[in-house]
C-alpha cells in the first residue's frame, strides 16, 4: 500500500475554506499534547486561549483592541501578498506610521479642531508608505529582494522611535521616563461603546477590509494585483506594469501598516513611548495567510489570533503559563494552514500495488 | 524469419493518470527491423506508452515482452540494457560542453574519452553522420544536436531505436538526411518506433503504422497504402475539415510595417533581433517560418508589446507609430496578439474565463469602464467566445486551467478575434491542439483576414504555414529572409533559408 499525491484538475474552492478552520482546531489539539508533556495543564491552556475568552463577554472589547491593528495590516499585507510582493517589514512601517502620526501630533499638541485628527492620520499613512517606498525603489531599480530590506528596515525603525522618546520628542513633565506627551482630546480617539475600551479603530479595520475586499473583486487596479501574483507573464500581457505594481503593493501595504501604528498611538497608548513595537506587524503575517489572503478571512482571521493574545493573558495569570506560548500556538497556527495548503491543490489517494486505479 | 518472436510486444497496457486514461489497454508488435509508425494526436497516449517501454514509467496494467520474452523494465538503464535506445523531442545536453563530453555524461560505464572518441567516430562514419567531437553544443544547430542524441542511443548497439517526434525541429533538408540514417539501421536489423503526427513523413519512411486516439489502438495500417487523409481521419476519429480560402483573394492597404526592427537579446540565451523589415496588408497572412529557438519568441515580444522598443516608427499599425507603446496601448490601436504559451502567458489558469476575458479584452470592448469591471459584461463576452468558437467549457466561471489545450487555445483565439483587432499576431496558433482544434483555429485565422484584417502567424509548422498563409518569411538567428508568395515558395529555398548558415555548411560538406 502507498500514497500517492495526485494533482487536481482544479483547486478545491470547499478546501480552501476548510482548511484554515481545520488548522485552527489542529493547533487546539497539538497544543495540548505538547504542553501537557511539557508539563502543563495541556487541555486547561487550550481553553482558556481559545474558549474562555469567547464565554467571558467582558473579554470581547480586549478582542476588539487587538484585532482592529492587525486587521488594518493584514489587508495591506494581503494586497501585497496577493501580487507576489514580499512585504515582511509591516512592523517597521507600523512604527514609522506611529512616529509621523506623532510627530503631528507634537506639532499640534496646543491647538483644537477636528482637522487634527485626520491629519494625523494621514500623516501615519504617508510615514508607513514612504517607509515602504525604500524597499519599492530599491526592487525596482536595481532587482534587490524586499524580503530582506523591508525586514531590516524594521530594525532601524526600533532604533529611530528609541532616539526619538528617550532624546529630542521625551515629555518634559515625565519625570526622566522615556515618553512623548499625552496627546490631547482632539488628538485622540474616541470611545465608540460607552464603558468600554472599544475605539473609533475598531470600526475603521473593518471599513478598511470591506474596501479592500471592494477593490480586490471589482476595480481594474485589484485585477492587477491578482494577474501580476498569478502569473506575471499575463499580465505583461494584459498590458500591466510589474513595476508600477511592486510600488504599489508596497505603498499601499506600507502605508496601512503605518496607518495601522498611528491609531495605535492616539488610541490605546495615548503617547510613544518604548513598549510601542508589539510585533503585530510581524503577527499580521500570521493573520493575512490565516485569512486566506482575502479581506474578509482578514477579518475572522484577526479575532482568532485576538484571541490567542487575549487568551494568552488570561492563561499565564490563571495557570501560569508563560506569554511565550502565545507564539508558540500562531506558530503552530500557520504552520500547518501552509502544511494543510497542499490539499487544496493535491488530493491524496491510497494506492496498492497492482491495482489499476479505477 | 516469420517464426522470429516479435522485437518488442505490447500486452493490453493500461496507464491512468488523475482523470485521464492515458493508455487504454494497447497491444501491439514491433517486428525486428521494421519501422513502426506510433501515430496520433497530442494526447492520444504515444509519449506515456513509450515512457513505459523505456521504463520512465511503469504501466498500470499489462505485459512487455522482448524478443518473445515477458520483461520488466524498472528504469531507463534497465531499458539500455536490453538494447532500448530513444531519442527525446527535448534533448539533455550541456551547453557549455563539448559534444564528447556530454556524451560521456549520458553513458552507464565509464569508458576512456580517447576509446570513446574512436567509438564515435566508428559509429559516424559508418552512418554518414557528420559531427565533430570537439565543438561545443551550444554552437551547434538543433539538427546537430539530435545527432548528438542519435550517436549516443547508437553507441549502445540498439535492437530497438525510439525516436519521439524527431523532425519537430528539422529544416525539410536535415529530415532527409535523418531518414537515410533510419534506413540503414532498419536495414541493418535495428527495429525503429517512429512517433509523430506528421502523416506524409510516415507514408515516406515507415511500414507499419499503429494509431491511437484517446488513449485506445484504434488501427494497425500500412502507411503507404493509406492515404494521408485516411489515415488523419484515423487519427482523430472524424472526418477532416479543409480550409475554406475563397479563390482570387485581394488585398488591401498596409496594416502592419515593421521597418528595420532590432531588439537585444533578453535572458543569457536569449535570440536579439536584428533589422527586421516586414509588411502586412489587409486580408493578408503572413506566416514566419523557423526552426524553434530563433528569434520567434522575441519578435512575438517585440509586436505584441510586451518588450516596447525604443524607436516608435519602427513598428506601425495604419501608419501610426506604435514601438515604443505597451500591450495595452498598442491593442487600443487594434494590435491583438496570441503567444505560443496558454497557461500563464495568454491565460491565467486559476482565474475563470470571464477574468481571463477582461485581461485583454476590457478596454476595447468597455469590459472596464474608469477601473471599474463590469462582470456581467465580461461574463457575456466570455459566453460569446465560448458559443462562437465552440469550446468545450461548463461555462463562463470555468477556470481556464481546466480546459484541455485545444479548448483553452480556441478560446484565446475567439477572444482575440471577437474584439475585431486590425491586425492580429498569433505564434503557434495550433502547438499541441488536437486536429478539431486547429481546423477550427485555422478557419478562424482566415475568416478574420476576410474581413479586412492583417494577420501574423509565427510557426515552427512549415507543413501549416504553407497550408494558411499568401507570404512567407523565414526567421533564423533573429533575422528575417525577404518575403516570398506562398504560391511561388520552393520549399528547398524555405529549408535552406530556416538552415541559415548551419544549412550551408552542411550543404558544403555534403557536396
Amino acid at each position: 500500500m502507498q500514497l500517492r499525491l495526485e494533482k487536481r484538475s482544479q483547486p478545491s474552492q470547499l478546501l480552501r475554506v476548510v482548511t484554515p478552520i481545520a488548522a485552527v482546531l489542529l493547533t487546539m489539539v497539538l497544543g495540548a499534547i505538547v504542553f501537557t508533556l511539557l508539563g502543563y495543564d495541556g487541555v486547561g491552556a487550550v481553553r482558556e486561549i481559545f474558549i474562555s475568552p469567547l464565554v467571558n463577554s467582558y473579554k470581547w472589547q480586549d478582542l476588539a483592541v487587538k484585532a482592529a491593528p492587525l486587521i488594518i495590516i493584514a489587508v495591506g499585507l494581503a494586497i501585497s501578498y496577493r501580487a507576489n510582493v514580499w512585504n515582511i517589514g509591516a512592523e517597521g512601517q507600523y512604527i514609522i506610521g506611529a512616529v509621523v502620526g506623532t510627530g503631528v501630533g507634537l506639532a499640534t499638541n496646543s491647538m483644537t479642531g477636528w482637522w487634527i485628527m485626520p491629519l494625523m492620520m494621514l500623516a501615519g499613512a504617508a510615514g508607513g508608505a514612504a517607509y515602504a517606498a525604500v524597499p519599492a525603489f530599491l526592487r525596482v531599480r536595481f532587482r534587490v529582494n524586499e524580503i530582506l530590506t523591508t525586514l531590516m528596515l524594521t530594525y532601524v525603525s526600533v532604533y529611530v522611535l528609541n532616539y526619538l522618546v528617550f532624546g529630542p520628542w521625551k515629555s518634559p513633565t515625565s519625570m526622566g521616563q522615556p515618553q512623548t506627551v499625552m496627546f490631547s482630546a482632539d488628538q485622540s480617539l474616541p470611545y465608540i461603546i460607552p464603558g468600554t475600551i472599544v475605539q473609533l479603530n475598531a470600526p475603521i479595520a473593518i471599513v478598511v477590509a470591506l474596501v479592500a475586499w471592494l477593490v480586490f473583486s471589482r476595480f481594474v487596479f485589484g485585477f492587477q494585483i491578482r494577474v501580476v501574483g498569478a502569473a506575471p507573464h499575463a499580465a505583461r500581457y494584459g498590458g500591466f506594469s510589474a513595476d508600477r505594481t511592486v510600488w504599489l503593493a508596497l505603498l499601499i501595504s506600507g502605508g496601512l501598516a503605518g496607518f495601522a501604528g498611528v491609531l495605535e498611538a492616539m488610541g490605546p497608548f495615548g503617547r510613544l513611548v518604548p513598549q510601542f513595537p508589539t510585533n503585530y506587524g510581524f503577527t499580521a503575517i500570521i493573520v493575512a495567510f490565516l485569512g486566506r489572503l482575502h479581506p474578509i478571512g482578514v477579518i475572522l482571521a484577526g479575532l482568532i489570533v485576538a484571541l490567542s493574545f487575549v487568551g494568552g493573558e488570561m492563561a499565564q495569570i490563571s495557570i501560569k503559563l508563560p506569554f511565550a506560548a502565545v507564539g508558540i500556538f500562531q506558530a503552530m497556527m500557520l504552520f500547518l494552514l501552509l502544511a494543510s495548503d497542499l490539499l487544496v491543490r493535491y488530493r491524496l489517494r491510497v494506492v496498492r500495488p497492482g491495482e489499476v486505479p479505477a | 524469419m516469420t517464426d522470429m518472436p516479435a522485437r518488442l510486444a505490447l500486452r493490453g497496457i493500461t496507464k491512468r493518470f488523475p482523470g485521464v486514461l492515458a493508455n487504454d489497454n494497447v497491444s501491439f508488435e514491433v517486428k525486428p527491423g521494421e519501422i513502426h509508425a506510433l501515430l496520433g494526436e497530442n494526447g492520444a497516449g504515444k509519449s506515456t506508452l513509450v515512457k513505459m517501454i523505456y521504463g520512465i514509467m511503469q504501466p498500470d496494467a499489462g505485459e512487455i515482452f522482448w524478443n518473445g520474452e515477458r520483461v520488466t523494465v524498472a528504469n531507463p538503464k534497465a531499458a539500455r540494457k536490453l538494447g532500448v535506445g530513444m531519442v527525446f523531442q527535448h534533448f539533455s545536453l550541456f551547453e557549455a560542453m563539448t559534444v564528447l563530453e556530454n556524451i560521456a555524461l549520458g553513458m552507464d560505464s565509464k569508458i576512456p574519452a580517447r576509446e570513446l572518441e574512436s567509438k564515435i567516430r566508428d559509429v559516424m562514419d559508418q552512418y554518414g553522420l557528420k559531427l565533430d567531437p570537439q565543438r561545443i553544443v551550444a554552437d551547434l544547430s538543433v539538427g546537430e544536436r539530435q545527432r548528438i542524441e542519435i550517436v549516443r542511443a547508437l553507441l549502445l548497439n540498439p535492437s530497438l531505436l525510439i525516436m519521439d517526434e524527431p523532425t519537430s525541429v528539422l529544416t525539410p533538408q536535415e529530415v532527409d538526411q535523418l531518414f537515410v540514417v533510419l534506413r540503414q539501421l532498419a536495414k541493418e536489423g535495428c527495429s525503429i518506433l517512429y512517433i509523430s503526427h506528421k502523416l506524409h513523413e510516415i507514408k515516406a519512411l515507415c511500414e507499419t503504422a499503429t494509431i491511437l486516439r484517446g488513449g485506445r489502438l484504434v488501427d494497425t495500417c500500412d502507411p503507404r497504402v493509406e492515404t494521408s487523409r485516411s489515415m488523419a481521419e484515423k487519427m482523430i476519429g472524424g472526418n477532416l475539415k479543409t480550409i475554406q480560402k475563397p479563390a482570387g483573394r485581394a488585398f488591401g492597404a498596409e496594416k502592419l510595417v515593421v521597418k528595420r526592427l532590432s531588439m537585444a537579446g533578453s535572458g543569457h540565451f536569449g535570440i536579439p533581433l536584428r533589422d527586421i523589415s516586414l509588411s502586412v496588408r489587409a486580408g493578408e497572412i503572413f506566416g514566419i517560418a523557423g526552426v524553434a529557438g530563433n528569434g520567434q519568441n522575441a519578435l512575438l515580444l517585440a509586436l505584441s508589446g510586451e518588450e516596447p522598443v525604443s524607436d516608435a516608427a519602427a513598428i506601425t499599425i495604419d501608419g501610426q507609430p506604435v514601438g515604443d507603446l505597451n500591450a495595452k496601448r498598442r491593442r487600443l490601436k487594434g494590435l491583438a496578439s496570441v503567444p505560443e504559451e496558454r497557461n500563464g502567458h495568454a491565460a491565467v489558469p486559476d482565474f475563470t474565463l470571464s477574468d481571463n476575458a477582461v485581461l485583454t479584452a476590457r478596454d476595447r470592448l468597455g469590459l472596464a469602464v474608469r477601473g471599474l469591471i463590469r462582470p456581467g459584461a465580461a461574463k457575456k463576452y466570455a459566453g460569446d467566445v465560448i458559443s462562437t468558437f465552440a469550446v468545450k467549457a461548463t461555462g463562463s466561471e470555468a477556470a481556464a486551467g481546466s480546459l484541455s489545450g485545444g479548448n483553452l487555445q480556441k478560446y484565446i483565439m475567439g477572444r482575440e478575434i471577437l474584439q475585431k483587432p486590425t491586425v492580429l499576431v498569433v505564434s503557434q496558433p495550433t502547438w499541441g491542439v488536437d486536429a478539431g482544434a486547429a481546423a477550427a483555429i485555422h478557419q478562424a485565422i482566415v475568416d478574420l483576414a476576410a474581413t479586412g484584417s492583417a494577420v501574423v502567424v509565427i510557426s515552427q509548422d512549415l507543413d501549416e504555414l504553407l497550408g494558411l498563409c499568401d507570404t512567407l518569411a523565414v526567421i533564423n538567428e533573429g533575422r528575417l529572409s525577404k518575403s516570398m508568395k506562398v504560391s511561388e515558395a520552393d520549399i528547398d529555398e524555405i529549408g535552406l533559408l530556416m538552415g541559415g548558415i548551419h544549412g550551408e555548411t552542411e550543404a558544403a560538406h555534403a557536396a
